[in-house]
């Protein structure tokens, strides 16, 4: 089944900007679009769990504001009447912002993150709140304190994570776009799982005003979308300085939606590209993820475009960065959650520290604990210079590394992530969970732009992971994702070549279960 | 701050990871402590492969860019009214967040 199958079969068009334009034609109102959306929501809910909160009798009357607005002729915002969903971890001033942990179950927001607003203003209808791993620590939506979330290509397998709820929401056509956040691929692996298309922009580029905050010196909101051209749009509205942001950046966002014109969509635009291939990003993938690799390259270079050899030595030793690096910063942003303020308080405290110790342990899950104490351990006297100042040269090393491979190539090719979705359950180790976000991790260690475009359909009847539990059933075919990398504040270019990049691949088919009626 | 050597054991001792425990202000049950005595090892045993990389003379890297501070105009603005503040407080006492006495009778 094509997109354009899909298209046929919802009044709610192939992507974002296709029924913007129907709305604001008014083709189709916003009211029924967001009660499409709300419906289609609440019917798959129970299978795949991609939603935590929807906010439907808010969400319709803004809707008629907006159908009233266009009726009336007024000038309406980039994104008007168009239904998106957000990730958990982005606060709201209606509705709750849980992080899917039970620590914030029931957490009402006083204020609206900036992104929030800026969608608002544009038109953006914000319908509901996608379920996420727990604090946005997991690479599969397994560890939302709410259940696990299912993707909707093999609801026995994971949608990928952390933003995962936002994943399986747009991939099961509920709606065409939604927010994540990413601190070491969790817009871009989830989109990977999900053959969507996932942004994760330069470090700055978005504000972290009201993005719960997890590894501050890593973490970026952006789209999931089925359109680059859908992924421009988004980010083009979120994108900016924000002074509420003290590591908000000041250069100029340029012109990301006028990038993604008719002329960067034809793939002879690839012609005289110069497109890096790290050595490092030729092994160890799943044999599929190889063959869609190696087919993109061919096209690639069939296109015009020339391939680059570049050297990512640090590629592997990236995981080892980030797993002390983002701890680090956890630990320390998780320590406002104590049961004092806000959030879970433990019953019939005894002193201070038992307040503080029980409430934390009672409404943090696994993972997250784990990283606390990860965090903790390399944070203290002793083991700091051994592990977290070494982790910050080695930090510096990466970028530098990338330095180098830009100045002789316009874009980085490579995976997304080394294996299709695997299966819920199959995999219980944390390092091997870990080595899930090896092509990803980079990006947000040198604070570079990166997005992940859907490569192709594979087979995988084992399942990957470490049990291959669960086979013997005939596998749906399952898509992987491929990885643009591009220097700091150069979302523009990168999306522009994206789109170059989608045309010569062709749309990803929609997702089986988006027929479900 | 001492440049030890990172620990590659295949665990930590339960006293360490009762230390780290009472440092993150987390009160694992016996089980969560055998469990992490474990994991937390092979996790670190993974990170450790940071000390194969040569990063002599090289200088911390804390954020992607250089960072500079960025100071707001001293002008007050909106802020939050205290019931706002106190609208998701555990407890609450009058215009405060109640928590358990943390001085006098009882306390070291």
């Amino acid at each position: 089944m094509s997109a354009g199958g899909g298209s046929a079969a919802t009044p709610l068009g192939s992507d974002l900007v296709d029924l913007r334009d129907k709305i604001a034609s008014r083709a189709i109102s916003s009211e029924a679009a967001t009660r499409a959306t709300l419906d289609r929501a609440e019917q798959l809910n129970p299978t795949l769990n991609a939603f935590h909160e929807l906010h439907a009798e808010r969400s319709l009357e803004r809707a008629r504001a907006i159908d009233a607005r266009i009726a009336r002729g007024e000038l309406v915002g980039p994104l008007a009447g168009v239904p998106i969903a957000i990730k958990d971890n982005i606060v709201t001033s209606w509705g709750t912002t849980t992080c899917s942990s039970k620590i914030l179950q029931g957490f009402k927001s006083p204020y609206d993150a900036t992104i929030v607003a800026r969608l608002e203003s544009a038109g953006a209808i914000l319908f509901g709140k996608t379920n996420m791993d727990e604090f946005a620590m997991g690479s599969s939506g397994e560890t939302c304190a709410w259940g696990p979330v299912r993707n909707p290509w093999d609801t026995t397998r994971v949608p990928g994570g952390s933003s995962a709820g936002s994943a399986a929401a747009v991939a099961a056509g509920i709606c065409h776009a939604a927010l994540g956040s990413d601190t070491g691929g969790s817009i871009r692996q989830p989109a990977a799982f999900s053959a969507l298309v996932g942004l994760k922009p330069t470090y700055g580029r978005v504000s972290r005003y009201g993005l719960v905050a997890f590894g501050s010196s890593l973490d970026q909101i952006g789209p999931l979308t089925r359109s680059v051209r859908d992924a421009a749009l988004v980010h083009s509205v979120m994108a900016g300085h924000d002074h509420r942001d003290s590591t908000s950046a000041i250069e100029p966002t340029g012109d990301p939606v006028g990038a993604c014109d008719a002329r960067a969509a034809d793939p002879a635009s690839l012609k005289g590209l110069r497109v890096g291939i790290p050595s490092q990003y030729l092994t160890g993938n799943h044999p599929g993820v190889d063959a869609l690799f190696a087919r993109a390259r061919a096209q690639l270079h069939g296109h015009g475009a020339t391939l680059v050899e570049v050297e990512l030595p640090l590629t592997e030793v990236g995981i080892s960065t980030y797993y002390v690096i983002a701890p680090a910063e956890a630990c320390s942003n998780l320590a406002r959650y104590d049961g004092i303020r806000y959030g879970h308080r433990t019953a019939k405290p005894g002193d201070l520290f038992d307040l503080y110790a029980r409430s934390r342990s009672e409404g943090f899950g696994t993972e997250v604990k784990r990283r606390i104490m990860l965090g903790t351990y390399v944070l203290s006297s002793g083991y700091y210079d051994a592990y977290y100042r070494r982790a910050l040269q080695v930090r510096r090393l990466i970028k530098q590394e990338f330095d180098t491979a830009f100045a002789k190539c316009d874009v980085i090719l490579g995976p997304t992530a080394p294996t299709p979705a695997f299966r819920i359950g199959s995999v219980q180790d944390p390092v091997t969970m870990y080595m899930n976000d090896v092509y990803t991790v980079n990006a947000n260690i040198a604070g570079i732009c990166a997005v992940s475009l859907y490569g192709g359909m594979v087979k995988d009847a084992s399942g990957g992971g470490e049990s291959g539990a669960g086979s013997g059933t005939a596998s749906p075919d399952l898509p992987i994702g491929v990885q643009l990398q591009a220097p700091a504040f150069q979302e523009p270019r990168l999306l522009a070549i994206a789109c170059a990049f989608e045309s010569m691949i062709g749309r990803a088919p929609v997702a089986p279960i988006s027929h479900l009626s | 701050m001492s440049t030890d050597a990172p620990d590659c054991s295949e665990s930590l001792t339960e006293a360490q990871v009762r230390h780290v425990a009472k440092l993150a202000r987390l009160a694992p049950t016996a089980e969560e402590v055998a469990r992490d005595q474990v994991q937390l090892a092979a996790v670190l045993k993974h990170v450790a492969k940071l000390q194969s990389v040569n990063v002599s003379g090289v200088e911390p890297m804390a954020q992607p860019f250089p960072a500079s501070n960025h100071l707001a105009a001293d002008e007050p603005g909106p802020c939050l009214t205290p019931d706002q503040a106190l609208a998701n407080a555990p407890k609450r006492l009058d215009d405060f967040f109640a928590v358990p006495k943390v001085l006098g009778e009882g306390s070291a």
